[in-house]
């Protein structure tokens, strides 16, 4: 099957839509969560203030950087102890048709293939990590093992308040930046999020798939006979679905990614259509390319904007085109093979093909979405070394909110550098940049390395580690080390392949998930905070700009090189080594 | 009984004083590599090795962990009787991490060594001397006492050819004194009590006359003492952005650390029990040993950069605070200006000639003392309206502040008289003279532009006005706008009117000025500007300055002036040459910048290291990595050459960089975009590539080496 030429056509579309929509998308977000003084609370803004007093909350509070982070962090820590009880009992909790247990007692097979049964908190744990972490990385079935109502009141609750939690840090870090006094209000950030752009956008969208012929109904499953039943052995057919419309909406825009069905969007319920499959993938960098807009709106300033998104967009584009470029080869595993050298088709839909399910998987690991459309297991080395450099970096848009909070901490790095080069003491927007702030950043900046790294290293080099893996040498060490990338990037898309419900790993890529999470969304928070504080330096012809070309080569240039650095050794022992291999 | 006979000063002999001088410039001009200093750097930086010094740099300190551990595994394999050519890889390997510690050390202790020789040549100047102590001021009469024994507030008189015992202030009397010692320039400069310039320096030598000083330092408490102690080292402090830098460097270190330890257990994955020595070596080559090697040196050599300049700054901090500075306050007179006003035109008025004028003007000022009077001689001479001497039996009447006016009035009772323009004005109005047409007019227009009109009478007839300008130092304008790209505005600070103020601006080209200015207006600019968040520089040197000195971020003191000047700044310019700010701007810029210029080096050499290091360490497990090694490594001598290779460019650029980190990397005023641009691809792409050559050609070098030796 060659190539199609119009099939380049897709990754255009995928890229040019959601553009094209973040500066509408961006005016409106920074318009409705970030209302001048005089109009907040007026107009649909009332009902976020309405709802703040049915918690108990009169006025919003004008929170310090602290009060911000406490607020957020125990408002994440009351989810995870609220989800983490209820998945705990869901047998006892109604809208539970079909009896499900404990999530607790699902029992687990070990490194030697032994089936342990009875109860084990580890999956509980990791499945609370993974999405109060607005991660979905899932080591459980959701359709096996949930009840509806765990599906409803966790899952779904959560894939609406994670993402908001992460536009609200960032709201926080934009005021903090902008020099405001306060931070505002979390419970009122959280409010407006939620009700002003995750579920307007959803609506919206759920709206376009249902009309491209995604299922939404409460109906139960559907049976048929097939015309061969007999034949192929299988009398009557139960076919699945139930609202799926809307739970893609927010698994797409949310950053998300956690599917309704276990194929994730390669399921015709979830992608009938080429339609589908560029509304999701438009719907997964939508928002997180707004915020950037928005953030140009909230700091009057948006040449500085400009550069950020401009950042993160091109390395969007440069990884997906390699990607795209990588998938486009034959097969590696036919490599020296006398057979016809086509693109590589493995692990793909034919009805989507390599060019639309490469753009796809460098989209959602480039924002921390991960979902898939393809089984990155079966992409090519080099094209699944990208997914897996995008979560390394972890600054390609990445989560919302969160995404703009790891570009921060690499934009104070690279300030602080290229402000010693021109000779002056590092300012970024007016404020010095100095050993208070340097100190936090680097601490951000090392979390993520450690945790990818000394998490692959424990587990390649111990059993419950290295017995897991599908495939022996340097793929098997590509599960081992995309797992660990999903989790500390908080991606949750899976290279598979992988025995990953183990106690050993539910707990190591639970706690790497926590500490992917809160450390990198708090810490910048406080770091916007310290410098909102100082007294603004006027900027003279001696300042450097943070606003130009020059600075988005050197802050394009520090996160690579700084991600090259950290990830070289671990990168070429796994994909790299990988792809020499399957060349032999 | 005279003080003449009373005291026995040490007199110094000329030649003494001469070789003094000349220790000074020397100081000034040092070799980069001094065979004397490097011979005292090598010793020291042995010496450095302790733990507890090592600590202070977190980086070099990872470096000498590594090589004990190194030299531990090392002793392990010969006790073990492991392959002669891994034992001697590793004790290679040993050595050249040594070796890389050795080379920081030695970096740090040539800069010290610069500035000690610094320190030296103006210690030189400290020696004990006898100093002759009145009992009290007024009094002649007094005693002989060694100048450690002054306290503050002793009261000293010193004669012509006599060395001033301690700093202090002249109290009475006036003297012209040779500063040589200390400035090493050999022109004599006046102080005298009262005014401005009543500032001595200890060590400097009286030339005429006799004057009585009070000491404001106790002994080992001076400038000199301070800044002594400073260069060497004994109160060097981290300044703010060398800490945050440190911060960086202790993360990427601590980031590196991690890369290497996780290669052990990941190579376990694969079957392969990575050598501890080669994960060593890995982790050497990346942490960023280059500028963690030179960081201490560069902050040393910026303060060596101020004292060849002639600067004595009180702290590091000063002089690195002095690159952030947004606003120049500069004295008009001696800094934009050369010192004092000037004739230049002889403008006439109402059917007088310029003859006239020139011919009134020039015998009127022939009494005067001022400058400007014997300018304007000087212009009446040039267009021959006066010659010889005036008139015998004239009586010459002085300026007065009541009436503003000075002349002389002719023995046949002409009266001419020079003055403001108004005062003039007004005399002969009540003369029953008449102000020609024009008059007022002139004045303006001369006024406008920028200079000082002085009105001409003969008895009551005005005759004309006399312009006397400013002159703008050659090449001021161009040094202005060097300034100006490098973001700094000038501020002008003049004590004339705003009008005239207004005018010299323009010439000069500042971009703002203070007239009329008294010290608390100078006071009220600073606290303005750094209340908008700017930091303001300036310098001056008398007591009124003081608080503006205080005030401002960078007050630099000039020798000449107040102790109280002194006191209030935070650098002290034994030049007393006003344009010096710009100088200090530059040194503070260049320090900044050569920290972050090595630091962009040293990460991004880590790029060629990784493709060096790696498919050596994995190529026996992992065959195909061999792509990788696009340097072409590892031909005969195996992947140890590739390894040892790394190691050694490693350590080498340590001392090829010593010049760069004590000499400052080139500032150019050229504004930041440009000044990032050029840093980056110098010391950015130029980082990232020079390894690849660099290590390449050391592996050709020792390949064969390792070979005979049987290696790899």
């Amino acid at each position: 099957m060659a190539l199609a030429p119009t099939s380049f056509l897709h990754p255009l579309w995928a890229f040019g839509v959601p553009i094209a929509a973040s500066f509408p998308l961006g005016w409106m977000m920074a318009r409705s969560l970030d209302p001048k003084e005089a109009k907040a609370g007026k107009g649909l803004d009332a009902l976020p203030m309405f709802l703040c007093r049915l918690i108990g909350r009169k006025t919003p509070v004008k929170m310090s950087w602290k009060d911000y982070c406490i607020a957020l962090l125990a408002f994440n820590a009351a989810l995870f102890v609220i989800t983490f009880t209820l998945f705990y009992v869901q047998q006892h909790l109604p809208l539970n048709p079909d009896t499900k247990g404990s999530l607790g007692a699902l029992g687990y097979k070990d490194s030697a293939g032994v089936q342990h049964d009875g109860v084990d908190t580890g999956v509980v744990f990791n499945t609370v990590c993974s999405f109060v972490t607005n991660t979905n990385l899932q080591h459980y079935s959701g359709e096996q093992h949930l009840s509806y109502f765990s599906q409803l009141a966790c899952i779904l609750w959560l894939m609406f308040v994670t993402p908001a939690c992460g536009l609200c840090a960032m709201l926080a870090v934009l005021r903090g930046l902008r020099g405001d006094s306060h931070m505002g209000d979390f419970y009122v950030d959280l409010m407006r999020t939620v009700l002003f752009v995750f579920l307007p956008f959803c609506f919206v969208i759920a709206t376009l798939l249902i009309a491209s012929g995604v299922p939404m109904t409460f109906d139960a499953a559907a049976k048929a006979t097939p015309l061969d039943g007999v034949a192929a052995k299988m009398e009557a057919q139960t076919i699945c679905r139930g609202p799926v419309a809307a739970i893609i909406a927010i698994k797409q825009s949310g950053t998300n990614g956690g599917g309704f069905f276990g194929p994730n969007s390669a399921h015709p319920f979830e992608n009938p259509t080429p339609w589908t499959n560029l509304l999701s993938v438009a719907s997964i960098v939508a928002l997180p390319m707004a915020s950037m807009v928005m953030a140009g709106k909230m700091l009057r300033n948006a040449r500085h904007a400009a550069v950020l998104y401009g950042v993160m967009l091109t390395l969007l584009i440069t990884g997906t085109s390699i990607a795209i470029w990588a998938e486009t080869a034959p097969s590696a595993a036919t490599h020296g093979l006398p057979v016809v050298a086509e693109p590589n088709m493995e692990g793909k839909e034919t009805r989507v093909g390599p060019v639309a399910s490469a753009t796809w998987a460098g989209m959602t690991s480039g924002t921390s979405n991960g979902s898939v459309n393809s089984m990155h297991d079966s992409l090519n080395p080099l094209a699944g070394m990208i997914p897996m450099s995008h979560m390394m970096l972890n600054v390609v848009f990445s989560g919302i909110g969160a995404g703009f909070e790891n570009l921060f901490i690499y934009v104070i790095v690279a300030v602080f550098l290229a402000g010693l080069m021109v000779g002056r003491t590092p300012e970024y927007l007016g404020k010095k940049v100095e050993a208070r702030e340097v100190k936090l950043a680097m601490l951000v900046m090392l979390i993520h390395p450690v945790l990818i790294l000394a998490g692959a290293a424990l587990f390649a080099a111990q059993p419950f580690g290295a017995k897991t893996v599908a495939n022996p040498g340097s793929h098997g060490f590509s599960e081992i080390l995309y797992e660990f990338t999903s989790a500390a990037a908080n991606n949750g898309s899976g290279f598979e392949g992988l025995g990953d419900n183990t106690p050993a790993w539910n707990v190591a890529t639970g706690i790497v998930l926590l500490l992917g999470r809160f450390p990198a969304l708090v810490l910048p928070i406080a770091l916007a905070g310290f410098l909102a504080a100082k007294k603004r330096v006027p900027e003279t012809t001696g300042t450097l700009r943070t606003d130009n070309l020059t600075f988005a080569g050197m802050l394009i240039g520090t996160v690579l090189l700084v991600g090259a650095l950290s990830f070289m050794p671990a990168v070429v022992l796994g994909p790299v080594a990988d792809h020499l291999v399957a060349l032999k | 009984m005279s003080v003449d006979t009373e005291i026995k000063a040490p007199k110094r002999s000329t030649e003494d004083a001469r070789s003094l001088k000349l220790h000074r410039r020397h100081a000034r001009t040092l070799k980069l590599f001094d065979p004397a200093m490097v011979r005292m750097a090598t010793i020291r930086s042995f010496a450095m090795l302790d733990p507890r010094n090592m600590m202070r740099n977190p980086v070099m300190f990872l470096v000498e962990v590594g090589t004990v551990l190194t030299a531990i595994v090392t002793v392990q394999s010969i006790l073990s009787h492991q392959a002669v050519g891994l034992i001697l890889y590793q004790a290679a390997l040993t050595f050249l991490l040594f070796i890389t510690v050795i080379f920081a050390n030695f970096a740090e202790a040539l800069a010290e060594a610069r500035g000690k020789a610094q320190a030296d040549s103006l210690r030189a100047t400290r020696q004990d001397t006898e100093a002759f102590r009145l009992f009290r001021l007024g009094s002649d009469e007094g005693e002989t006492i060694s100048s450690t024994k002054l306290r503050t507030g002793d009261y000293v008189a010193i004669e012509a050819g006599q060395v001033i015992p301690a700093d202090g202030e002249v109290v009475a009397g006036i003297a012209s004194v040779d500063e040589s010692a200390i400035t090493g320039e050999s022109a004599p400069v006046i102080r005298e009590a009262g005014g401005d310039h009543s500032g001595v320096t200890g060590g400097t030598r009286v030339l005429s006359d006799r004057i009585v000083i009070e000491v404001t330092a106790e002994p080992g408490q001076s400038f000199l003492d301070r800044m002594i102690a400073l260069v060497e080292g004994a109160i060097r402090h981290k300044t703010p952005n060398e800490i945050a830098l440190t911060i960086v460097l202790a993360a990427f270190s601590l980031i590196f650390l991690i890369v290497t330890a996780a290669l052990y257990p990941m190579a376990k994955y694969f079957e392969l029990t990575l050598d501890i020595p080669t994960l060593i070596a890995l982790l050497v080559c990346l942490i960023p040993t280059t500028i963690g090697a030179l960081l201490a040196a560069i902050g040393i050599a910026g303060m060596d950069r101020a004292l060849m300049a002639n600067i004595i700054a009180k702290s590091g901090k000063a002089v690195e605070l002095a690159g952030d500075i947004d606003t120049l306050l500069l004295d008009k007179t001696g800094t934009i200006t050369i010192g004092n006003r000037k004739a230049t035109q002889f403008v006439a008025l109402g059917g007088a000639t310029p003859r006239d004028v020139a011919r009134v003007a020039g015998l009127a000022s022939m009494a005067d003392p001022t400058p400007e009077g014997k300018s304007i001689l000087e212009l009446a001479r040039q267009d021959a309206a006066v010659d010889g001497e005036v008139p015998h039996r004239s009586t010459f009447v002085e300026f007065t502040a009541q009436t503003r006016m000075s002349g002389v009035n002719l023995p046949e009772g002409t009266r001419l008289r020079k003055g403001a323009p108004d005062t003039v004005a007004k005399y002969i109005t009540e003369l029953g003279g008449v102000v020609p047409d024009g008059y007022q007019s002139t004045v303006d227009a001369i006024a406008s532009r920028g200079a000082t009109p002085l009105a001409v009478a003969e008895d009551n007839r005005l005759l004309g006005v006399v312009k006397l300008e400013d002159i703008l130092k050659p090449g001021i304008s161009e040094r202005f706008q060097r300034l100006r790209q490098m973001g700094l505005r000038v501020v002008m600070v003049t004590g004339d009117n705003p009008l005239t103020a207004k005018a010299i601006a323009q010439q000069a080209g500042v971009d703002d000025f203070i007239a009329q200015a008294t010290p608390e207006a100078k006071l009220a600019y600073i606290r303005k500007e750094q209340g908008e968040g700017k930091l303001v520089a300036m310098m001056g040197d008398g007591t009124n300055d003081a608080p503006a000195l205080a005030q401002a971020d960078i007050g630099v003191a000039m020798n000449s002036g107040t102790q109280a000047a002194k006191e209030a700044g935070n650098m002290v310019d034994l030049d007393s040459d006003p344009t010096k700010l710009i100088e200090v701007v530059e040194i503070g810029k260049q320090l900044l910048m050569t920290r972050g210029a090595l630091t962009t080096f040293s990460i991004a050499n880590d790029l060629a290291k990784y493709f060096a290091v790696i498919p050596a360490m994995f190529i026996a497990t992992l065959p195909g990595l061999r792509v990788l090694d696009i340097m072409g490594l590892a031909t005969r001598g195996g992947a140890s050459s590739a390894i040892l290779a790394a190691v050694i460019f490693n350590a080498i650029i340590i001392p090829l960089l010593i010049p760069i980190a004590l000499k400052g990397v080139t500032y150019r005023p050229v504004g930041a975009g440009a000044l990032l641009r050029r840093n980056l691809l110098y010391y950015g792409l130029g980082g990232v590539i020079a390894p690849f050559i660099g290590i390449k050609l050391i592996d050709l070098m020792i390949d064969p080496l390792m070979t005979m030796v049987g290696i790899g």
